[in-house]
């Protein structure tokens, strides 16, 4: 019994279907977010995966680029996470409701 | 991947990650989904582990398991109460389907293809030096520029972030004075 590429993959693809559940399916704003952070792991996840057992890559021609496109994805990733919770406070603060069926509109 | 330590360790972390996961879903109340979202992450660190991502699996809990998981605790809790249940939009139906039907293709596609793959002894031949000092390499080398990119888009995010929960009491103060010497000027000029 091995583990192999097929099987991360596979885990990939779950949470990553998830991810979508959560984020096409909640109402309130931070849940919708938790639901793109899921997508976004489970992006890093396949990444990782490819980096680890791809054969395509002669031995030191590209060793680690998954592990470095995973870099950017964490940057890419904290930097949505801080400027999306600013803006759920923000319509918080005007509208008094983090409900997104509720913020329908583009101008009040 | 021969031995049955790492075989035991991506069965089971996996299993924690995916059901976390779907605990997030599940649950009712968004503490309670948050602290399956931190499982999560942490499940996915232990698998990133499990493919010789050592850096990565501590970036990853440092950066998510650490930073994003604080944010989303102060998001929630700035929140009120009333708006702290993880309640279902109506568009459930179309989103739980869409999201199955792209795990259940992810999952066939990912069984069903053969692929390039090194296993076996071959891969314990291109077993891994140090993660770090390659990684270190590649973003001062080749991937520069991108580094270069992604530091400054982390400036302006945050800069964003600040900007835009920067309470505007005081600009609308410093307004309404303007407004009033406006209007004393003009009184002034009235009487001159």
């Amino acid at each position: 019994m091995t583990v192999d590429l097929s099987h991360y993959l596979a885990v990939s693809g779950i949470v990553f279907g998830i991810g979508v559940m959560v984020a096409l399916s909640k109402r309130n704003v931070i849940a919708v977010l938790m639901g793109v952070e899921l997508m976004l792991n489970a992006s890093n996840l396949a990444f990782l995966a490819f980096s680890r057992f791809s054969g395509a890559f002669q031995e030191g021609t590209e060793p680690l680029a998954g592990h470095t496109f995973v870099v950017f994805v964490l940057t890419v990733a904290a930097a949505e996470a801080a400027v999306a919770l600013a803006m759920a406070v923000l319509i918080y603060r005007k509208r008094e409701t983090v409900d997104l069926d509720r913020i329908s509109v583009l101008r009040w | 991947m021969e031995s049955t330590g790492v075989v035991v360790a991506f069965y089971v972390l996996s299993g924690l990650t995916i059901l976390s996961a779907l605990s997030v879903f599940l649950m009712r109340n968004m503490v309670h989904s948050l602290v399956f979202l931190v499982s999560v992450f942490l499940g996915m660190a232990g698998l990133f582990v499990t493919l010789s991502a050592d850096f990565i699996a501590v970036a990853q809990i440092l950066i998510y398991a650490g930073a994003i998981s604080v944010l989303l605790v102060f998001a929630v809790m700035l929140t009120p109460l009333a708006s702290r249940d993880n309640a279902n939009s109506l568009y459930v139906g179309p989103g739980v389907i869409l999201g199955g039907a792209i795990a259940a293709i992810v999952v066939f596609t990912a069984i069903d293809v053969e692929w390039n793959q090194l296993t076996g002894v071959a891969l314990e031949e291109r077993g891994f030096v140090s993660t770090i000092e390659m990684i270190g390499e590649q973003l001062l080398g080749r991937y520069v520029l991108a580094f270069e990119v992604a530091s400054v888009l982390l400036l302006f995010a945050l800069l964003g972030a600040i900007v835009l929960v920067t309470n505007r009491d005081e600009d609308d103060e410093t307004a309404d004075g303007d407004a009033d010497e406006a209007a004393t000027t003009g009184v002034a000029e009235d009487t001159v």
